[in-house]
């Protein structure tokens, strides 16, 4: 063998590949093995299931604006996690879909154009809008794309809302375009072939066979030239360009494909919503899908869908005390069982936590009886809170803002001790954590819900910076 | 030999610092021609005008009987001009085997639909890419073959990018290859194999060679043809040892001796 050119690392490295290890391991070589098809068709099986799972309007409300989050954070993945283009106007596309959809299909213009042209228009035409609003992209990159491409996104509320009076030399009357801050009411519901859209849970189908085929249509994609190629230039555009990639057209063809899937998003929106208003295309909403994009993993297709069920489903979820408070102590298992290790200190630290409980609320209940007459909030979990957990009966809120401030003491001295005596604050600042969320946070859900959810944002983005299923990059040293 | 890359009185300026100043310059078909000459000598602006990054402000750069200046990058490269970079330059989050990949879009035609609906010459298209990858790399031997086709860029070591640098360019299915310094920062056993594999290029690859090197080592091993550069003007052309031992290229590199001007004598 010669002994140039040969790499005795390269022919050794089965031998040196590290399998899983741990209890999780051959529930986690299983997932390797099905494979991202079948996986993707059991979470679409999961999804169709959802709407004969429960009749609650409510619910099947939540699972289409589950979708809605994931189709446009799909798009938005497209510009910023391949294309590597920080696009702020991502938003106008999702509110022009929406309005054009009600141009075409309202008393507005009395035109009522069938579902099966309206939707190709209403993509195309933002397609073209995609293209329009990406030239900047040729000239700019990172923060100055940026605040450029937020200028659109400000300045398509801006028209919504005042393009309600067009004087016009050839009309008599001015030209109302988008209805003003009272937007379009009174949209046609979609039908397609000969299928009417009448109920919510129709439009959730709907959503669903779009968001198979996008995600579909994507996977391929990211697998192809393109997809290449729109990786390429985000690493390093004249590296790219002098690989033979046309760089700008790229970029273009990325805002485009993104600009689309947020024109059709909007126009189904829009027929759900059974009406167009200017407050719903707001920046907020824009940083939500972002927050679901980053969250999730920019870059991976599944990231960009379990951030949405997330940032979609969470804050609903913790609509209710009794839903919030289950999250809150499965997130605190979570954390415990991601972050302390091995297995035996895990075990030590929740019997030390138990027993911390137990102690306290005995010693408060000798020597103080109100210290645990307060109401107790019940639920599934109040039989096992209510010997564990003190809620005094007497000053409730001031002993809940002391234990409050202690337990940030807690947090804080968490993040400079290390070794063992972590363990020992570990135990206390859990049982704080419990206390002051039984005492304070439950008591005022709205306040709660913020709380809990941002909380829940810092706490899986410290995790994984790189999002929940991104993978980790480095940067080019140029 | 027929000239493959002619450039003919080619200049190039910043500002009022002139970089490239009339040069003309032959490589013929399947030469080695390496350029030299000190730091600021105007080597890799003249790469970066070749293949489109500047554009001359005279002259013009033949390719393959067509004149070339003023297209893209993109399609300069596309006509069959690669190159690597000094500084390097891979697409470091994406795997061995895409940097190659990825240097294949201009020789692929599927549409995006296409490749959305996977159609069959989509399909087929993705296969051809795949196996020229896999055979670029393997002309690497198990550097980059392997399991590293799989591994991230930035997970190979400084010589491996610099070869990877070099497959990625094969990528584009060039005629031409621009190199610019392969062997920089090499150690002496790597430097030694990187000579060998731009000899194997040639022979093996059937490419025609560009080459910037300050070693003077590998410069002697594989050069057909050395030009050397200072200021933006070909000091010498010839052999390895014509220009080696040309004083205007010594001069350059090591300066005059100072001595005081002697009047002449009678």
């Amino acid at each position: 063998m010669p002994r140039i050119g040969t790499d005795e690392w390269v022919e050794q490295q089965e031998l040196r590949t590290e399998y899983y290890t741990g209890l999780t391991a051959p529930a986690r070589r299983a997932f390797d093995r099905v494979g991202p098809g079948p996986r993707f068709f059991a979470f679409l099986a999961i999804c169709a299931a959802f709407p004969f799972l429960t009749d609650s309007p409510f619910l099947i409300r939540v699972g289409v604006n589950v979708l809605l989050f994931a189709l446009l954070a799909l798009g938005l993945n497209i510009v910023v996690g391949w294309a590597g283009l920080l696009d702020l106007g991502y938003i106008a596309f999702y509110g022009f879909g929406a309005y054009m959809y009600a141009w075409v299909s309202s008393s507005q213009f009395d035109v009522h154009l069938p579902t099966e042209l309206a939707i190709p228009l209403v993509v195309t035409a933002s397609a073209l809008l995609g293209l329009l609003l990406g030239l900047p992209s040729w000239r700019l990159v990172g923060d100055y794309l940026a605040i450029t491409t937020l200028f659109f996104a400000q300045i398509f509320v801006e028209l919504a809302l005042n393009l309600d009076r067009i004087n016009l030399p050839w009309r008599d009357q001015p030209l109302d375009l988008t209805g003003g801050p009272n937007g379009i009411p009174g949209l046609d519901p979609m039908r397609i072939l000969t299928i009417d859209f009448l109920q919510t849970r129709d439009y959730f189908f709907l959503l669903l066979v779009v968001f198979a085929l996008v995600v579909v249509g994507l996977y391929y994609v990211n697998e192809s030239r393109t997809g290449r190629g729109w990786r390429a230039s985000r690493e390093d555009p004249l590296a790219a360009e002098l690989m033979t990639t046309p760089v700008n057209r790229l970029k273009l063809l990325a805002f485009a494909m993104g600009a689309a899937i947020a024109g059709l998003t909007g126009s189904i929106f829009a027929a759900v919503q059974t009406g167009v208003f200017p407050q719903n295309f707001e920046v907020t909403l824009l940083i939500m899908i972002y927050a679901a994009l980053i969250l999730g993993g920019a870059g991976s297709i599944s990231g960009a869908v379990l951030g949405a069920v997330i940032v979609a489903s969470v804050p609903e979820i913790l609509r209710t005390p009794e839903n919030a408070r289950l999250l809150f102590y499965a997130a605190l298992v979570a954390v415990l069982v991601a972050t302390v290790r091995p297995w035996q200190r895990l075990a030590a630290v929740a019997a030390a936590t138990v027993v911390f409980g137990v102690a306290v609320h005995e010693l408060v209940s000798l020597a103080w009886p109100a210290g645990d007459e307060g109401a107790s909030a019940g639920g599934s979990l109040g039989w096992l809170l209510d010997s564990w957990i003190l809620v005094p009966a007497e000053h409730q809120d001031t002993i809940g803002n002391v234990g409050f401030v202690l337990m940030v003491a807690g947090l804080l001295a968490l993040t400079v001790l290390g070794g063992d005596r972590r363990l020992v604050v570990l135990v206390p600042t859990i049982y704080l954590a419990a206390f002051v969320w039984e005492n304070r946070l439950i008591a005022q859900p709205s306040v709660t819900r913020q709380l809990l959810f941002g909380a829940l944002l810092v706490a899986m983005m410290t995790r994984r910076p790189h999002g929940l299923l991104g993978t980790p990059r480095v940067e080019n040293p140029i | 030999m027929a000239a493959l890359l002619e450039l003919r009185t080619l200049s190039k300026s910043f500002g009022g610092l002139l970089c490239i100043d009339h040069l003309d310059l032959r490589v013929g078909e399947g030469e080695i021609v390496s350029v030299i000459g000190p730091n600021g000598a105007g080597k890799t602006t003249l790469f970066n005008l070749i293949t489109g990054v500047y554009e001359p402000d005279g002259g013009e750069i033949v390719f393959d009987g067509r004149n070339i200046v003023g297209l893209e990058p993109h399609r300069i490269t596309n006509l069959g001009i690669a190159r690597t970079f000094q500084t390097l330059r891979l697409f470091l989050n994406m795997t061995v085997k895409e940097n190659v990949t990825a240097a294949t879009y201009g020789k692929t035609k599927a549409r995006v639909w296409q490749s959305a609906l996977r159609t069959p010459f989509a399909r087929r298209e993705e296969r051809e890419v795949d196996a020229l990858a896999e055979e670029k790399l393997a002309f690497f031997g198990t550097r980059l073959a392997g399991y590293r086709m799989q591994q991230p860029a930035y997970s190979l070591s400084y010589a491996n990018r610099r070869r990877l640098e070099i497959a990625r360019a094969t990528g584009t299915s060039p005629r031409l290859l621009l190199l610019d310094e392969p062997a920089a920062g090499m150690n002496p056993v790597e430097t030694h194999e990187m000579t060998e594999l731009i000899g194997r290029l040639r022979r093996e690859g059937g490419y025609t060679i560009l080459v910037i090197e300050h070693d003077m080592h590998v410069v002697e091993g594989i050069s057909d043809r050395v030009v050397a550069l200072d200021h933006g003007v070909k000091i010498a052309e010839g052999t390895f040892d014509q220009v080696a031992t040309d004083p205007r290229v010594v001069e350059a590199y090591l300066g005059v001796k100072a001595t005081r001007e002697e009047p002449e004598g009678p």
